[in-house]
């Protein structure tokens, strides 16, 4: 705060807009919504941040980046300082910069945000990153001897892949097993191109390969290898194999064409491409009405991807209020601008379709009102009676949420489970109850966030380098 | 990639046989369990079960009927081009058990699905009826090895040109009105077939196992694409099947499902018969 003070009178800068598409034209493409920042803006965005020498931001970031500390480096034009100042606690800064809540983490701590808008942290460690990326050399970190040591790394998501690269700097032989064609997890088949560039995340995957790690695809642990199996061949395990399974609302007409869960929805347009059919074979309904149900990032995803797809409407039907959406802010304020159109207080009943074609044609819902507060301390919605009314829509997206995928824990006997079937493991390891297997990520955790799935993948590397250094 | 190490065209080309290399799936592999393929970059992810493999030499074998854009690419792969995934052994196995006297009942490619699962049965010593179906004698695959895997086999051709003429039900029933032993049916073929066997299963009281084919994207539960109603209650065909108590599907709500991408799929394939001709352009590889 000190520094406040003393700091000579100087013209207040604003913070630095990231330059981006205008919202009329990117509603109908697929290409990243933002453009970056130039080195120009970076470096003014960056001068904004004070320096604060107990700084609050740090203490937002689940990987506590020295957040000052890369800044400063931006500030003054060495880039390549900053990227390696921000390796040391995150290996994926150019997804953070671009899908971490940082409203609720880093910048929603830092200082400035009290009086005026926060410094632009997650901005400026997409540009660190992005910088790297188009302009450094290919650097690799120093890597520790060979230690001799095997590990598996069950799922290529966020958690796994920070688990294969913290294991490969200290000289473990890492093999990554996953179920889909590519690897990346959510980063590839559910976060949209227009959010996630997946050039970047080939690259960070293509990074591990040059460190020397195995990425084996097509690999469905339970089905072609079982955990048990993989523990003959490697001195430890980790399970990084994300919260798989699609939640559908259980009302009556969700069998009718046209009705998709999100899972389903992202995964034919991001990893099948099927905005791109038919040159890429795999089609996907082109909905003219379309409406999605949930609050989530994952619901603005399919909803933004919607419009892409050639929607004239496309819906939010929610059964909070705006106060309550989960989702990213940014992400809510894009969808808004890009016309997304918001049903708030509204919950669905029953789906409508035409039961000579199986199609889908509307779908019933209720007007909700706010009740009094629940035990999450939201208010609690209430159904108003005889309130109902349609929605004619052809395609519908139900994002309500996810939940535990059981292919792999029913093939791991000796595994504990939780009563929604997740993993249990020691938050402060990553350890399971089956010795030798670690967990990490939203299988633990439920549905979170991709750096919430990366620190839980740093602490079970932590553990495991103990575990292959000095017994378990 | 999985090579083709053997390829053979059945029922004048509209069915193919091909034997491929992926050692890893072939050790795993149990009868009814099945495998997903794409043929290249652009390709959609296609189901196609087992209908063989050879564990020692590393080798699956799938068959499949050319019915639109990704089958009819996949004619297109001769010896020594292959898949760039094939990813597997995917859903449950059958559970195979020794009852008595069993009856197996295919139809069109159905055969291919059906046999592995015959061929297991007859293994653990039960009697073997079977009936196998198609349009017309010239369609009919697999005789031989359904011969090999049954006690007593019957054909049916809906045009008469080979066996019985009439469809595999007529035969079905015929074997269960004169074998009041029979304690399990398994039918596979396509949609009509299986429900219209079922059908007739039902008046005689024998359980029945399908083998359910949805549309599907991953194959390991997390998509959804491929719910069917079973029992009332949502399964999705790729973990908790494909086969199923044939009496409880939903079979209307499956015809219907099947259908949904039908406008895109005729796109699909009429640019690639346009562009391919052959089948060797450059757009699809
Ligand atoms: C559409 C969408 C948008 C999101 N947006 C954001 C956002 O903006 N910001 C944010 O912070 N978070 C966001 N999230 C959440 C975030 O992506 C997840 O919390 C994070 O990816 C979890 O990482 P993970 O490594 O645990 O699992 P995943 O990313 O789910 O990866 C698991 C991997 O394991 C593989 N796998 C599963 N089973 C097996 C098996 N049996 N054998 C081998 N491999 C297997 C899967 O195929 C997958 O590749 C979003 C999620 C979704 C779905
Ligand atoms: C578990 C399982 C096992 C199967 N085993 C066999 C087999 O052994 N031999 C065989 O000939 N066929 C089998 N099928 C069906 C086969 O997958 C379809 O014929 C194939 O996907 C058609 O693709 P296409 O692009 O050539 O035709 P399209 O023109 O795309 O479709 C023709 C019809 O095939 C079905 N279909 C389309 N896409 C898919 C998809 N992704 N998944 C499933 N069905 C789809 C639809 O009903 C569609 O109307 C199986 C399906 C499943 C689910
Ligand atoms: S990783 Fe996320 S929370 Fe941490 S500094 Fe970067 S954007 Fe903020
Ligand atoms: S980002 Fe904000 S809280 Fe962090 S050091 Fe800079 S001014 Fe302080
Ligand atoms: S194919 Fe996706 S859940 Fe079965």
């Amino acid at each position: 705060m000190s520094e406040e003070v003393k700091a000579p009178k100087k013209e207040k800068i604003p913070r630095q807009k990231m330059p981006e598409q205008p919202a009329n034209e990117r509603r109908r493409n697929f290409e990243e919504v933002p453009y970056g920042y130039t080195p120009e803006l970076a470096m003014k965005e960056a001068e904004r941040c004070i320096q604060c020498k107990d700084p609050r931001c740090k203490q937002g970031c689940p990987v506590e980046i020295d957040i000052p500390g890369f800044i400063k480096h931006i500030k003054e034009g060495e880039f390549e300082a900053a990227i390696r100042n921000l390796w040391e606690k995150n290996s994926l800064p150019a997804v953070c910069g671009r899908v971490c809540p940082q409203e609720v983490q880093c910048e929603g701590l830092c200082i400035l945000g009290k009086k005026d808008e926060p410094v632009a942290i997650g901005n400026l460690e997409r540009f660190a990153a992005d910088y790297q990326r188009e302009h450094g050399k290919q650097i690799l970190p120093p890597k520790a001897d060979p230690t001799g040591k095997k590990v598996a790394v069950v799922g290529a998501g966020p958690a796994g892949l920070t688990v294969a690269g913290d294991l490969l700097l200290k000289g473990h032989d890492v093999h990554i097993f996953e179920a889909l064609h590519g690897p990346g997890g959510v980063l590839l088949y559910g976060i949209p191109e227009f959010r996630l560039p997946k050039a970047i995340v080939f690259q960070e995957c293509n990074f591990l390969e040059r460190m020397g790690a195995t990425i084996e695809v097509n690999a469905v642990i339970g089905r072609s290898e079982t955990v048990d199996e993989l523990l003959e061949r490697f001195d430890a395990v980790f399970l990084g194999v994300g919260a798989g399974l699609p939640v559908f609302l259980k009302i009556p007409g969700e069998h009718y064409i046209g009705v998709y869960s999100a899972n389903e929805y992202l995964t034919r347009s991001n990893l099948m491409k099927a905005y791109e059919f038919p040159v890429y074979d795999t089609p996907i309904v082109k909905g003219k009405s379309v409406a999605t149900f949930g609050g989530g990032n994952v619901a603005m995803d399919c909803a933004r991807t919607a419009l892409r797809l050639g929607a004239d409407h496309s819906y939010i039907i929610y059964r909070r209020s705006m106060a309550e959406l989960p989702a990213r802010t940014a992400e809510v304020h894009h969808a808004e601008e890009e016309g997304v159109e918001f049903l708030l207080l509204n919950n669905p009943t029953r789906f409508l379709g035409d039961d000579a074609t199986g199609r889908l044609t509307g779908v019933e819902v209720l007007k909700m009102e706010l009740g009094e507060p629940d035990a999450s301390g939201r208010r609690r919605p209430v159904p108003i009676k005889g309130s109902e009314y349609t929605v004619e829509i052809d395609t519908a997206v139900i994002a309500i949420g996810s939940g535990s995928n059981p292919l792999l824990t029913k093939s791991t006997p000796g595994l504990a489970l939780n009563k929604w079937g997740y993993i249990v493991a020691d938050p402060k390891t990553g350890k399971t109850m089956k010795p030798r297997v670690w967990a990490g990520g939203d299988i633990v955790t439920g549905s979170a966030t991709v750096i919430l799935a990366m620190g839980a993948g740093r602490l079970a590397s932590n553990s495991i380098h103990d575990y292959l250094t000095y017994g378990w | 990639m999985f090579e083709i190490v053997e390829r053979q065209e059945m029922a004048q080309g509209t069915i193919i046989s091909n034997w491929i290399k992926a050692p890893k799936i072939a050790a795993k592999a149990k009868p009814g369990q099945f495998v997903i393929l794409r043929a290249n970059e652009k390709g959609e992810r296609i189901p196609l079960t087992m209908a063989d493999t050879d564990p020692a030499k590393g080798l699956i074998n799938i068959i499949y009927m050319v019915v639109g854009k990704s089958t009819a690419l996949f004619k297109t792969l001769q010896v020594g081009q292959g898949y760039i995934d094939v990813i597997g052994p995917l859903g449950q196995p059958t559970h195979l058990e020794k009852v008595g006297k069993v009856i197996c009942v295919g139809g069109g490619t159905g055969i291919a699905v059906l046999h592995p699962i015959t061929r297991g049965l007859k293994q653990i010593g039960n009697f073997v009826y079977s009936v196998i179906g198609a349009r017309s004698k010239d369609l009919l695959i697999l005789e031989d090895k359904m011969k090999a895997a049954s006690d007593e086999m019957m054909i049916c051709t809906d045009d008469g040109t080979y066996g019985h003429k009439g469809f595999v039900t007529d035969k079905l029933k015929e074997t269960l009105e004169k074998d009041k032993d029979i304690k399990l049916a398994v039918c596979i073929g396509p949609v009509p077939m299986m429900k219209f066997c079922c059908k007739v299963t039902k008046e005689f009281g024998v359980k029945t196992l399908v083998s359910l084919n949805p549309i599907m994207v991953d194959g390991t539960g997390m998509c959804g694409c491929c719910r069917v109603k079973v029992e009332g209650k949502m399964q999705f065909a790729c973990v908790d099947g494909p086969e199923f108590e044939g009496h409880e599907v939903d079979w209307d709500e499956l015809d219907l499902r099947l259908r949904s991408y039908m406008v895109e799929e005729k796109v699909s394939y009429d640019q690639f018969k346009e562009c391919h001709g052959g089948g060797k352009c450059s757009c699809c590889s």
